[in-house]
């Protein structure tokens, strides 16, 4: 018998059983065990932060349901991504935390255009968190459209706009269904020429969602105001369309009507 | 091995050893011939010879092709449009097909508490297909954090013949616990809690549309790898794998033992991510003249390539009987 098997007594009726090495060994395993498994559920865990405390607050593709259900309800795999035709759709990273890997669009870069006509996105979602109870884009709400600036605004000032929107660099599409019906073109290829900027009001995919208001009852001064409606689906299209930097409106993500 | 036994071995029970009492009578008497002092002697010099071998690569090769091929289907659909394969590991559709990983989907469904029809469809195609394949053959066939920890795991080979460093395992029961967290992790909170940390997932999305923050993560888990714990998060760690073992643990394609010439010298159990599984490879273990392997095995074939007397071999259940 090895003297690592014997009872030493260490206080009076206190016995405390020496280990073995193997015995030792398999302790130190089991406690490295513990503690590399707390690391990766507490890797996991991190990723609440991101989400409870809204530090990335996304503009989600055309039907996308209730924020929490649809992180629930995506499984991360981007077929939203590959069917959209304007390439809208990213998807989230590290930083967003359980929304690594859900669709987001950022519609100053490239609006949701309706380019595709039925929702794709939604078509393309195989677990419904873009809810397949929509089938045309009037009956999309990502968010609404708020006018953010309107001190910017040049129709505010009566001021006309020429050239291109956002500069012959911009990468964004959008579809201009006089030119072509079916493929959405480059921005940075239209030229525009208003006697008062109404980009906003003219590229809006859907009809009645936006006009421009009167400011003055007084009809000597001249002056617009972009008025957003009831049916505004909150595509982005007004948002990157805007030819002032940063932008005048801006869309307000999961707002609809009732909120604003 | 008891479908039991090989499901409680994949959860982390130690593996069954050595049990004259359960073996048949064709592996007592084969245990006994192979003890005798002629048997012995055999062996060793066939052991000597062994050395010079020019060890295969067969399998392993075939593997990597498959791994990169299946991946590079996804990047090559998108790409050029041509819409064979949409989605990511997690979700696809092939060919108008609804696929869906097994794990994903598990997570979505405990995260959602909504049974998805298209979910169960993908859920139902990706079952039966990795059913027969053999259940953890995907990670080692279609995974692509498995290619890349494949090549970690040589580097940590390396350095452990340098002996600068030393392996430190964890206990196999991690996993399983793992597995369970992760699941009411999913379920109480309504968030799919594992996929923000699967390196399957963001490797493959990683992949197709481009690299991303993300990618730190999985860098993290190799360097763990190299230099601390061989292997770990695909033995330790992934609930992945133990989704696909259980579907696994009845499938008709498996690494098959047949003890008759086995040398025992044990340079299968050296290669194997899983070597618990070959525990019945040791001398007088093997409960049968041959015995499948157990629902751990991911089909990788190293086995194959390195046993030196082919005593591990792909092996297709019923087929035998159909030749």
């Amino acid at each position: 018998m090895s003297t690592d098997d014997d009872l030493p007594v260490i206080a009076p009726g206190k016995k405390v059983k020496k280990l073995t090495k193997n015995q030792r060994k398999a302790r130190r395993r089991f406690l490295r065990s513990i503690a590399v498994g707390g690391g990766v559920v507490g890797a996991s865990v991190l990723g609440f932060f991101p989400v409870t405390k809204n530090w990335t607050p996304r503009l989600r593709p055309p039907g996308a349901i209730e924020e929490k259900d649809f992180l629930a309800a995506c499984i991360k795999c981007g077929q939203c991504v590959q069917v959209c035709p304007v390439e809208a759709i990213l998807l989230g990273d590290l930083d967003e935390g359980f929304g690594v890997g859900v669709p987001y669009i950022v519609a100053r870069d490239q609006a949701c255009d309706f380019s595709c006509d039925a929702v794709q996105c939604v078509l393309a979602c195989p677990t419904e968190a873009l809810t397949h109870k929509i089938d045309k884009k009037e009956q999309v709400r990502m968010g609404f459209a708020r006018v953010a600036r309107p001190k910017n605004c040049l129709a505010v000032a009566a001021k006309p706009f020429k050239g291109l929107a956002r500069g012959p660099d911009y990468p964004g599409l959008l579809r201009y269904t006089e030119i072509d019906r079916w493929n959405p073109q480059a921005v940075a290829t239209h030229e525009y020429d208003r006697t008062v900027c109404d980009l906003c009001v003219k590229e809006c995919p859907i009809p009645g969602a936006i006009n421009l208001e009167p400011l003055y009852e007084d009809p000597s001064r001249y002056g617009w105001v972009p008025a957003i409606n009831k049916t505004c689906v909150g595509c982005g299209v007004c948002e990157m369309i805007c030819p002032v930097e940063p932008a005048v409106i801006v869309i307000e993500e999961r707002k609809t009507w009732e909120d604003m | 091995m008891s479908i039991l036994s090989s499901l409680a071995v994949m959860l982390g029970a130690a593996p069954p050893t050595a049990d004259p009492k359960r073996q048949t009578e064709a592996a007592r008497e084969m245990h006994a011939f192979k003890r005798t002092a002629d048997q012995r002697k055999e062996r060793a010099e066939k052991l000597r010879h062994e050395r010079d071998l020019a060890r295969s690569h067969k399998w392993r090769n075939w593997r990597w092709l498959s791994i990169v091929a299946v991946n590079m289907i996804f990047v090559l659909s998108y790409q050029f449009d041509v819409q064979l394969v949409e989605g990511a590991l997690t979700a696809s559709r092939v060919i108008g097909f609804h696929f869906a990983d097994l794990n994903s989907a598990l997570q979505v469904m405990l995260a959602h508490k909504k049974i998805l029809i298209n979910l169960v469809i993908g859920t139902v195609t990706v079952f039966v297909l990795w059913w027969f394949l053999g259940g953890r053959s995907f990670c080692s066939w279609a995974c692509p954090y498995h290619l890349v920890a494949e090549w970690a795991e040589s580097l940590h080979l390396a350095l452990r013949r340098r002996k600068w460093i030393k392996d430190y395992e964890l206990h196999r029961g991690t996993r399983a616990v793992l597995y369970v967290l992760f699941a009411l992790a999913a379920f109480v909170t309504g968030y799919t809690v594992f996929e923000a940390i699967s390196p399957v997932g963001i490797l493959s999305r990683a992949i197709i549309y481009g690299p991303g923050l993300a990618l730190i993560w999985v860098a993290g888990l190799l360097v763990w790898e190299i230099f601390v714990s061989r292997r770990a998060w695909c033995r330790y760690i992934c609930p992945i794998g133990i989704t696909y073992a259980f579907v696994g643990a009845i499938s008709p394609v498996r690494i098959q033992y047949d003890m008759t010439e086995c040398l025992h010298e044990g340079d299968c159990r050296k290669v194997c991510l899983v070597p618990h599984v070959l525990e019945m490879t040791k001398m007088g273990y093997a409960d049968d003249v041959k015995v499948g392997i157990g629902s751990d095995c991911t089909r990788c074939g190293l086995c194959v390539d390195v046993c030196p007397t082919n005593s591990l071999l792909f092996h297709v259940k019923g087929m035998d009987k159909l030749l």
